[in-house]
């Protein structure tokens, strides 16, 4: 609810620079090792939008894949999830450096 | 995640006070603290109600008039910028403030209460403490003489910057010192809210269960060190230590760990020795700071000085 509501303050903020009366769609970059349930982010979005400016609006969402640094490879591999192991060697010295961004985008407006 | 949990940031209460409410044009509500000083940086804490504005370009030829705008930004930025903020008076202060986060039950509050008796002599020692409802924690925490003050999130699950920041501002907090803040108790959450702390702690007691690192692990790679409390209930509790820190270093592989007992003492001089390392580094880079601003200062008279003469 409160990263729902950091979105709607985010598109009200471009509003009042921008001069927009109403948002169609919001795209965003979620990670994959992020944490966030897109569903329930879905659901909160559309109540704390109803009754404003971006009532209505679709989300538009990109995940973006994680990726972690291994220290034992020394190199960057990919990981689908936190407790992966380094698909390489196996191991769990990972440091995790991709995969959890939360971003606003862009919006289409009207 | 919140949108996980579906909790809500109204409702919020500092100590007692009930934050008049906002009604926008909207006819969305939003509490908020205005009495007191408002240190916060103005340009984070614009209050433009004007949120009812109607479309400024209204095209009647029937063309699209959608457009796209580049934002950009975290989701979290705001909360961001009200953490460096934190930070940057924390550190203004020589302040080491540390984040305390568990689940509910784990014996933070207990913990705190050891740690401040622990060093009273040495060390002032401020407490925020989190809870959704009553004041019971800081009330167990001011017996001790320490200051505290209490954040009611209401139906929140966790602490941000913001009430953080309000909540500093009442202590008027000892400098140089502690700050303490214990953290709504819930290992999910307060993993993505940086509230301008040195270090995330997370308290894991024995009577949990040894997987707690890999079921909350958002948690345990965020936080710098983990003390496993209530280590004097091991004879009495199937825990395996040596499995649960496989489980934390899995999930994170520089976090250290501390064996801690509240009620026997067992481990409280490392913990404290932690604390008061990294009191002595707050300290050190206020002083540095302080130096530097002086020879600055110096610096500018003499020139001023020089060009007088």
């Amino acid at each position: 609810m409160s990263l729902a509501e950091g979105v709607l303050q985010i598109v009200e903020g471009s509003a009042r620079r921008e001069g927009f009366g109403a948002v169609r769609v919001v795209r965003l970059e979620i990670g994959e090792l992020a944490g966030v349930e897109i569903d329930a982010l879905r659901f909160c979005f559309d109540v704390v939008a109803r009754g404003g400016m971006a009532d209505g609006a679709r989300l538009e969402i990109e995940r973006t894949p994680g990726g972690a640094w291994c220290r034992r490879c020394a190199k960057m591999v990919p990981v689908a999830a936190r407790l992966d192991p380094c698909p390489d060697c196996g191991t769990h010295q990972l440091q995790v450096c991709a995969g959890t961004e939360m971003r606003v985008r862009d919006l289409e407006v009207t | 995640m919140c949108a996980t949990c579906g909790c809500g940031a109204d409702e919020v209460r500092i100590e007692g006070s009930a934050p008049p409410l906002h009604r926008h044009a909207d006819a969305t509500e939003h509490a908020h603290l205005h009495d007191g000083p408002h240190t916060h940086d103005a340009t984070i804490h614009e209050h433009d109600h004007a949120h009812d504005r109607a479309p400024r370009h209204a095209h009647a030829c029937g063309l699209d008039a959608t457009r796209r705008v580049q934002v950009e930004r975290d989701i979290l930025s705001k909360n961001d910028e009200y953490a460096r903020s934190n930070r940057a008076l924390f550190a203004d202060r020589g302040i080491f403030a540390v984040n305390l986060v568990s689940s509910p039950g784990s014996g933070k509050t207990s913990l705190l209460v050891k740690t401040i008796e622990a060093l009273r002599e040495r060390l002032v020692v401020s407490v925020i403490e989190g809870d959704q409802q009553t004041s019971v924690d800081a009330e167990r925490i001011r017996a001790t003489g320490a200051p505290a003050i209490q954040v009611n999130t209401g139906k929140g699950c966790h602490l941000d910057a913001h009430m953080v920041g309000h909540a500093a501002e009442r202590l008027a907090l000892a400098r140089p010192g502690v700050l303490m803040i214990e953290n709504v108790g819930n290992l999910v959450c307060p993993a993505a809210f940086d509230l301008g702390e040195a270090h995330k702690v997370v308290v894991l007691s024995v009577t949990e269960g040894e997987d707690k690192p890999l079921k909350y692990p958002d948690m345990f790679a965020a936080s710098d060190l983990m003390l496993l409390n209530k280590v004097d209930l091991l004879p009495y509790v199937s825990f395996d230590v040596a499995r649960c820190l496989e489980n934390a270093r899995r999930v994170n592989p520089r976090i250290r760990v501390i064996p801690v007992s509240a009620t026997t003492g067992e481990g409280l001089p490392d913990w404290i020795a932690w604390i008061e390392d990294g009191a002595r580094h707050a300290r050190d880079a206020m002083d540095e700071t302080v130096a530097r601003l002086r020879r600055e200062i110096e610096r500018l008279r003499a020139e001023l000085a020089a060009r007088g003469a």
